[in-house]
């Protein structure tokens, strides 16, 4: 019976919906090949075991949009509104990590410097940097109260032209070997850094989340700011906080996305990126307006996404369908986040349950 | 729920219409002084040097060749929009230039702005792209040929005479000149040669995107031995998912790379084996423009109309250190 | 039914999780009635009236109305209208961000495209009737809030409705407003029109009422005439207890705080802020209640925003504890052990999807600080025990707040406050907008706190609570302090008088 209510109530949990969706996606994969859930272990080109299949491949393929994912929540939480600036900043993040360690393409003029600084000083100049755009974010949104899409539109628009300022214009390729162990792997481990760096983040903020007040606060400004402040918060701060965090998640993403490929293309490097991790919050049930959050939800919501991708890739979906196809799911799993429709939904699992309870007992009368 | 659509919406709505406020075209005039009558006035119209690394090696070689040392007063306006080219194009005519050269960011509504031109007496020379208007409004298009290059780049491929192709076909963003250029040999030698395709999926021109379609291959155990990438970058992503699972590739190795563009770090690759065949889509037009306002300058007329600019494709067996440098961008 | 009857609901059923907020209700409005409907927060009331006018889809029961021979079906506000019923509300529905007159005429009929001329003059001429002091072409959110009501109002009474609906019309209003409103109550009522009048000040249902129905833990108590039930028998049926005059309740506390040697807790003098009041001198000592009074707009919150540091500060000085003080924002005001119930609950009070527990334990939280949280179990301590002292009703201490209903909300806000542990606590109108057993019961607190030697400072707009509750007031008029009433000066007329400024 207790069981029976908390399968009720199940629905109307918001982490339900981006786990509903990626049930729902293995399902039909599951129904059309099942072969889409091995996991193999095989030799990579360093000569030892790593982890490959469709599942890895989303795990690792996800991983930029989940930690993305993670700030964009807070960011929509505390504001009320989204940074739709990510990709470009990604963009000026991936940049400044390829300046610091780079090899520059450009025979033509030598003054561009060549700093070859080692990887991890080159990844923290590229987070204060990062962090440096979200506090600029941040500040046009809670000093000079501009909407937050608004105010991320002006990086949205010059973002890029940074980015290709930060290395002059030049193509840049990375040749220290050891660089793509962010993007890659690392010596001797079987799964894929991407994945080892997400799972430390969400770690990380989680442990934030419940050693600090981080959630209560910006939960707290986003769903009244005037009762925040009487409370003895300062909202404009935690906005700020908010968008700097997310900087910080936007340099990590950045890191590991420029770490793949090795180089970076000023134009489409992150493009869209910022669509999709407002889509995984959207997914993750979290009202766009601001207020309340999952985290987890979010994060799910990110893999929801990245599963739906690989799916219609594995199903060859025609290119030219292929955004017309993710609309549709996207819209369908949209509306059965919808608180509205969860109540229904729930109503209907009670009905058909007390249906069933009635007709038990009129078989003991 | 009404809101979160609405707010989807409206970032939509709101990210198109304010980088249509924002954008604002960037003039600049090369030459200011006056370096008397002899100088020839040209305006030119071109898209954001920032959109890609093809763009700014376009911009450079026009900005270098366009100099006051080599005779001329020239203008640049660039934008990716089509109402501000057109503004810029209106503002040219005004300032009484001998030549508009033009590379329309759209192909449509050209047919006024060119009328008023010729009335004026202004020379108008495409170059990059082609636009929809009456071919006397202009006298002269320099233009890559994008079926030829996918042609060029097919040809290579059936010269490789490998007994299967089974091909990883990555597609730039759909509906671009250059991807249907490119893909369209593709589909034609699938047809006529019996090529097997093994996934035909669009990159958007993205490594990132690139990748997880080469990924997903790869992941479902299909076999391959040919990536068609229709940009460096799209090859560049593929390849990286092929280290990542340890498939080699390049020369004489299991799996075929080719990419288009020519990126200089691109070229190295071929150098280095690593890739098998890199398409050029030529930026340096500059060469062909001055030849033809020489010739109109001349009192020459024209010898054709559309001109198709040479384009080469490299393969990495016969690739020199020399032709990455002449040609990579 | 009978011929006189303009509405009548019969076995009115309502559940929501874990609460039977309707059980059975039967209501009868004739034509040309004003009808008090009564009873303490949680009793039902609003929950009634939001089955009436479609908010929520009632689980079971019937709705007849005159005209129609067969129960009418309410699924939305529009179905409502539609069968001549108009509801104003507690809280202000409208948008603050449209003019008075699309306020007024807006999402009514089916007129797609509106004549604003026609639109607006209309507007004029129901504002100049009803002597509401606002233009039609004027931002509502640019009126004061006694205006919206108002506006409110006659938004409602311009749509030619049978049967009226008034949710607390008069707790935003002073009281020349409320007297013009009762004009306008009696005005409608000899057209005919039935009024549901549901109001938490008793003087109001005896001034302009002719019946009353009572509501009690979602179950119908009964309908009496006006004449038939004097008050002390109606606010036994509300609490559902026998209880002498109210006014006992809490008498019985005269604070001595007269004395010089009484120590200060909070001087101000010369403190002036940005939401334009005249500087002011204040003190409070310790174990006193004092209070601002004044008539709405006078300045008396503005007062206490100022001590606060909710409002920009722009001159004077402080001190707490006869030590020199800075506050420049709450959070100092906070530090130095004072606490603030802020005036408008919904705005600056709750955080409305927080549940009960966090919003009790929010300030505290602040206080101990960014890297500090409470354990789960700690949180949940602070919040049981405030439930319980409180005798806060929601269904559990994870409801969101904005579940439970207004007094409930202000006992969580308060809750919030005492946990912090003030020895300076300020009340902005704590009693608006809730029944009268909660109101007697938060001053019975503030009498009992005081006692125990808090110092605090209750603004309410009810002046006999400040009466009973006080021992000294400030009383302003036109945002400036012009008096001070204590010992045997604290009467209704002396108040009056100086409110009014009739001396001079």
């Amino acid at each position: 019976m207790k069981s029976g209510v908390k399968f009720t109530n199940i629905f109307k949990k918001q982490i339900f919906i981006p786990l509903a969706a990626i049930i729902l996606l293995a399902l039909i994969n599951l129904i059309v090949d099942p072969s889409f859930f091995k996991i193999k272990l095989s030799d990579n080109m360093d000569g030892f075991k790593v982890l490959s299949g469709h599942l890895i491949t989303i795990l690792d393929s996800g991983s930029e949009l989940a930690i993305l994912a993670i700030g964009m929540t807070l960011v929509t939480a505390a504001s009320g509104g989204q940074d739709i600036s990510v990709g470009a900043t990604m963009a000026i993040a991936g940049s400044v990590v390829v300046r610091m360690i780079g090899l520059t393409y450009g025979a033509e003029d030598n003054n561009i410097m060549e700093y070859a600084m080692p990887l991890i000083i080159a990844f923290l100049i590229a987070v204060v940097v990062s962090m440096l755009f979200g506090a600029f974010n941040g500040a046009l949104v809670s000093f000079f109260k501009i909407q937050p899409m608004v105010a991320t539109l002006i990086l949205f628009t010059a973002g890029r032209s940074i980015a290709r300022w930060i290395n002059l214009g030049k193509n840049v390729v990375v040749s220290n070997p050891s660089f793509k162990y962010a993007g890659v792997f690392l010596p001797g481990v079987p799964v894929a850094t991407p994945i080892i760096i997400t799972i430390v983040c969400i770690i990380i903020i989680m442990l934030v989340l419940k050693f600090t007040n981080l959630g209560l606060y910006t939960q707290t400004v986003g769903i009244n700011e005037r009762s925040a402040r009487l409370n003895g918060l300062n909202p404009k701060m935690i906005k700020m906080l908010a968008f700097i965090i997310l900087g910080i998640c936007v340099a990590v993403a950045a890191m590991i996305q420029v770490s793949r490929y090795q180089t970076i293309n000023y134009s489409s490097f992150g493009k869209d990126i910022e669509m999709d991790a407002i889509l995984a919050v959207a997914l993750g049930g979290n009202a766009l307006s601001g207020g309340k959050f999952s985290m987890m939800s979010s994060i799910l919501g990110a893999y929801a996404y990245q599963f739906l991708t690989t799916t219609l890739l594995t199903f060859n979906a025609p290119p030219d369908a292929l955004p017309a196809y993710k609309a549709g799911v996207v819209i369908l799993l949209v509306v059965f986040s919808a608180p509205t429709v969860r109540d229904k939904i729930s109503k209907l699992f009670k009905q058909l349950k007390n249906n069933k309870k009635s007709g038990e007992a009129k078989e003991v009368a | 729920m009404k809101k979160k659509i609405l707010a989807v919406l409206m970032s939509v709505a709101m990210i198109i219409g304010l980088t249509a406020c924002s954008s604002s075209e960037n003039t600049e005039t090369a030459a200011a002084a006056d370096g008397g009558s002899k100088l020839i006035k040209v305006g030119i119209i071109n898209n954001d040097p920032n959109e890609s690394g093809y763009r700014t090696a376009n911009v450079n070689d026009l900005k270098n060749t366009f100099t006051e040392a080599n005779g001329f007063d020239a203008s640049f306006a660039y934008s990716m929009k089509n109402d501000e080219q057109i503004a810029s194009a209106k503002k040219f005519i005004q300032d009484e230039v001998d030549y508009l050269l033009l590379s329309a960011a759209d192909t449509a509504g050209w047919d006024s702005v060119l009328t008023d031109a010729k009335n004026a007496g202004i020379k108008v020379i495409l170059f990059d792209r082609t636009i929809d208007a009456p071919e006397d409004l202009y006298v002269a298009s320099v233009v890559s040929d994008m079926e030829k290059e996918g042609q060029t780049a097919v040809d290579w491929l059936k010269a490789q005479g490998l007994s299967e192709y089974n091909i990883i076909h990555i597609q730039g963003a759909m509906g671009t000149a250059a991807q249907k250029g490119r893909s369209g040999a593709v589909d034609a030698a699938v047809a006529s040669d019996g090529w097997n395709i093994v996934t035909q999926q669009t990159g958007d021109w993205d490594a990132n995107k690139a990748q997880q379609i080469v990924q997903a291959v790869i992941d479902s155990g299909e076999s391959f031995n040919v990536i068609y990438a229709e940009n460096d970058n799209m090859a560049q992503g593929a390849v990286a998912a092929l280290d990542k699972n340890n498939i080699a590739h390049g020369v004489g190795k299991d799996v075929i790379v080719m990419g288009f563009d020519c990126n200089k770090w691109a070229l190295e690759e071929l150098l280095k084996q690593n890739w098998n065949y890199d398409g050029q889509c030529n930026p340096f037009q500059s060469s062909y423009l001055l030849d033809i306002i020489n010739q109109l300058e001349a009192g020459q007329t024209l010898s054709q109309k559309v001109i198709i600019m040479d384009e080469k494709g490299f393969d990495a067996a016969t690739i020199t250190q020399a032709d990455v440098d002449t040609y990579g961008i | 039914m009978t011929e006189n009857t303009v509405l009548e609901m019969r076995g009115i059923c309502k559940e929501f999780p874990g609460v039977k907020a309707l059980q059975g209700v039967d209501f009868t409005l004739n034509k040309g009635e004003i009808h008090a409907l009564m009873g303490e927060n949680g009793a039902g009331k609003s929950t009634l009236i939001k089955v009436l006018t479609g908010v929520y889809e009632k689980d079971g029961g019937d709705i007849f109305i005159s005209g129609k021979d067969k129960p009418i079906m309410i699924k939305s506000p529009q179905d409502a209208q539609n069968n001549g019923i108009s509801t104003v509300y507690q809280e202000i529905t409208l948008c603050p961000n449209l003019s008075v007159a699309e306020n007024m005429y807006i999402g009514r009929g089916n007129n797609v495209i509106q004549n604003w001329k026609k639109m607006n003059a209309a507007a004029n001429k129901i504002l100049q009737d009803l002597d509401i002091p606002a233009k039609a072409t004027q931002q509502l959110g640019s009126c004061s809030i006694a205006v919206q009501q108002m506006v409110a109002i006659a938004r409602a009474v311009d749509m030619d409705c049978k049967v009226l609906i008034l949710d607390e019309p008069t707790s935003s209003l002073d009281e020349q407003e409320v007297e013009k409103l009762f004009v306008l109550m009696r005005d409608l009522k000899k057209k005919g029109v039935g009024i549901i009048f549901v109001t938490h000040f008793l003087e109001q249902v005896y001034e302009v009422c002719d019946k009353i129905t009572v509501l009690r833990d979602g179950k119908l108590v009964g309908a009496y005439d006006i004449e038939e039930l004097p008050r002390v028998q109606l606010v036994s049926k509300m609490l559902g207890k026998e209880m002498d005059d109210l006014s006992d309740v809490v008498r019985g506390y005269v604070p001595n705080v007269d004395t010089e040697l009484t120590p200060i807790v909070f001087e101000a003098k010369d403190l002036v802020s940005n939401a334009g009041i005249s500087p002011f001198d204040f003190v409070i000592r310790k174990g006193e209640v004092n209070g601002f009074t004044g008539l709405l707009g006078s300045g008396r919150s503005e007062c206490v925003r100022a001590i606060f540091g909710a409002d920009r500060v722009l001159g004077g000085t402080v001190m707490k504890d006869e030590k020199p003080a800075k506050i420049r924002k709450p959070i100092d005001a906070m530090k130095l052990k004072m606490a603030y119930l802020p005036e408008d609950r919904k705005m600056d009070g709750i955080i409305a999807d927080l549940s009960v527990r966090e919003n009790i334990i929010i300030a505290l939280q602040v206080l101990k600080g960014f890297f500090r949280p409470f354990s789960k179990a700690e949180q949940e301590k602070f919040a049981d025990e405030y439930i319980k002292l409180l005798e806060i009703k929601t269904a559990s201490r994870e409801t969101p707040i904005k579940a439970l209903s207004g007094g409930n909300q202000q006992k969580v806000i308060l809750a919030r406050w005492l946990l912090t542990n003030p020895d300076y606590l300020i009340l902005d109108e704590p009693t608006r907008g809730i029944d009268i057993g909660t109101k007697v019961e938060i001053q019975r607190l503030v009498v009992k706190l005081a006692s125990k030697g808090m110092a605090v400072t209750f603004i309410s707009s009810e002046t006999d609570e400040m009466l009973r509750t006080c021992s000294r007031l400030i009383v302003m008029r036109d945002r400036k302090v012009v008096g001070e009433l204590k010992g045997e000066d604290l009467t209704q007329n002396k108040v009056m008088s100086t409110i009014a400024g009739g001396d001079k």
